[in-house]
């Protein structure tokens, strides 16, 4: 049986279906991550959280939503009037338009055609993610100078300097991913995973750890969140907002969050792949393959209805697993000072991002000259090299050179000290 | 005297390990987290036990046949230390005595429970009670039939286990 892609129409009506689609999801994890983030909070400190909103509080993001609307605007007599009310604008939409490019699941086959559960298989994939997610400091620089307030320029000028900071070793950890792919298409990143048979967070595990690092940083999540930081910039570059404005800024910070961990899920766990080959899928010279066989020629796949559903849940669970590790590590650690901020960003992860680009490369290198086949073995032997680099990185780390401050749990050692003092005179 | 002082030992930065610090803190948030000693009392659907000595807003007993059984003798209103309870006495044709007007302002009240000690037929009394809001200040002084509407547990105002305070 041959599968064909979707044309014609129908491919029209598969389009409005899929945007309309993946919009309404996202807004809906965007809201229900505000949930969780209130509950996992709620427990990690040993309270309750949200619980009076319909059952376990499941509809306290839409109680959330009414009383945004309904609050009153307040827009700052010296406000700069147009860039106070673009701010968020700008900062909206770069969060909710960069998840068009994320494969979320397997193609679904249709009476009609194949239809990839893609919004747009763009041929510049990440750099499409990069330049979006980096247009959205624009609005946060905006909204902060705008609003003619000393904390919340602060807040605007720490984040574009974290974020542009950050970017560097974001980029920079991306490469050795695109290094292994040959691509930026975040399709073929997910096939070339399937064909390796294994996902890139091992072959690539440095890079994995720093492209972490980096998202909590672009995201402006503790311990990065210089650009809030509530107890020194009051709630940083969005002091001045109220109502729906604000609102506009939280569901940004948390598209981003989702985007970035949809991101993460997609260029080191996989993407919607799960173990095993019988869910591969890809398109090539208008095929849609499975893999090669051993003489070269072409395994066709067989898309089915629960095979979308299967990888769907697997990318959900993959998603999800980094929305939950996004708010676990807010309310574990504290925020960084802001100069650790930019010894890690500038120190430290930048030229260890650099040296792991020139190491993969060699690997990559010496593997082809070898001619080690592209395969599990070939994931193996780098493996084994990032496993080395990501050890030495941690033991750099785990010494506290870089990152000095208040003392560590074995540091904790509490004495009492009893000083002795002549009594006044005449007591 | 002296002075007790802490000096905290800080370790060299170089020997100290900040990530193994911060993984031991996300294991411990992670243990709470999926295991949450919330201690948080759920107000509505629980209910705190109040001491059986807890002194609340007042209640009156009442006769099976719905009478109340206060007999009018005016030593509540005496002992009262802060000058609430209202009572005008009547008698009727058979010479018993019943209040006509019995009021206790329960703003002014201070909870004491003497009117519960001094009565000689136990019909007033301090209830274990504390929800009490209202939408008007005029609804806290409680008038007669407010009071005999009251069903309450009262107050033992002694521990039967504890009677001298211990």
């Amino acid at each position: 049986m041959e599968f064909q892609p979707i044309s014609g129409i129908w491919a029209l009506v598969a389009m409005s279906l899929k945007v309309t689609g993946m919009f309404t999801a996202l807004m809906i994890v965007v809201a229900y991550t505000t949930l969780a983030e209130r509950r996992v909070s709620a427990w990690i400190q040993d309270r309750h959280g949200p619980n009076r909103v319909g059952p376990f509080g499941l509809l306290q993001p839409i109680a959330d939503g009414i009383k945004s609307i309904l609050k009153e605007e307040t827009l700052p007599a010296t406000a700069s009037r147009l860039f106070f009310v673009m701010a968020p604008m700008l900062v909206l939409a770069p969060a909710l338009v960069t998840i068009a490019v994320i494969p979320i699941a397997a193609p679904l086959p249709t009476p009609a055609g194949v239809v990839d559960m893609i919004i747009a298989d763009l041929p510049i994939g990440i750099l499409y993610i990069l330049a979006f997610s980096s247009l959205s400091v624009y609005g946060v620089v905006l909204g902060g100078w705008a609003s003619n307030n000393k904390y919340a320029f602060l807040g605007a000028l720490r984040a574009s300097a974290q974020m542009v900071s950050y970017e560097v070793a974001l980029g920079l950890s991306i490469i050795a991913v695109l290094m292994m792919a040959g691509n930026v298409t975040l399709t073929e990143i997910i096939w070339q995973q399937q064909q390796l048979g294994m996902w890139f967070a091992f072959p690539l595990s440095l890079a994995f750890i720093l492209f972490v690092i980096s998202a909590f940083a672009e995201t402006n999540r503790l311990p990065f969140d210089m650009a809030e930081a509530e107890s020194e910039l009051i709630t940083g570059y969005h002091t001045e907002y109220s109502a729906m404005k604000f609102s506009a800024f939280m569901i940004a910070e948390f598209g981003h969050m989702a985007t970035a961990s949809a991101l993460m899920a997609t260029l080191f766990l996989g993407g919607w792949d799960l173990p095993g080959t019988w869910d591969n899928a890809f398109w090539y010279d208008g095929q849609l393959i499975k893999g090669f066989a051993a003489d070269g020629s072409v395994l066709l796949a067989s898309p089915a209805l629960w095979k979308t559903l299967a990888t769907f849940a697997g990318f959900a669970a993959k998603t999800g697993f980094f929305l939950v590790l996004f708010i676990w590590v807010r309310w574990t650690l504290p925020r960084f000072r802001y100069d650790q901020v930019m010894a890690l960003g500038w120190k430290v992860m930048l030229p260890t991002s650099l040296a792991y680009v020139m190491l993969i490369g060699g690997t990559i290198l010496v593997l082809d000259e070898v001619g080690l086949m592209w395969g599990f073995s070939y994931g193996a032997a780098l493996t084994a090299v990032s496993t080395f680099a990501t050890v030495g990185f941690v033991f750099y780390l785990d010494r506290g050179r870089v990152i000095t401050g208040a003392a560590a749990k074995h540091a904790q050692r509490v004495e009492v000290k009893t000083i002795s003092q002549a009594a006044p005179a005449g007591d | 005297m002296a002075i007790s002082v802490k000096v905290m030992h800080r370790p060299a930065p170089e020997t100290t390990s900040y990530l193994r610090a911060a993984l031991s803190g996300m294991a411990l948030t992670f243990k709470h987290m999926v295991n949450p000693a919330a201690v948080t009392q759920q107000y509505p659907e629980e209910q705190t036990d109040l001491s059986p000595r807890w002194r609340g807003t007042h209640r009156m007993e009442v006769h099976a046949d719905g009478r109340p059984k206060c007999v009018a003798c005016g030593l509540c209103p005496t002992v009262c230390p802060a000058n609430c309870i209202r009572l005008v006495g009547g008698e009727d044709d058979q010479g018993n005595r019943y209040p006509i007007v019995y009021e206790i302002d329960e703003f002014r009240c201070i909870f004491c429970g003497m009117c519960q000690e001094v009565c000689p037929v136990e019909a007033i009394h301090v209830g274990r009670h504390f929800e009490n809001a209202e939408y008007t200040r005029d609804r806290f002084v409680y008038d007669l039939d407010r009071l005999m509407e009251q069903d309450h547990p009262v107050t033992l105002l002694w521990d039967p286990s504890d009677p001298r305070s211990e």
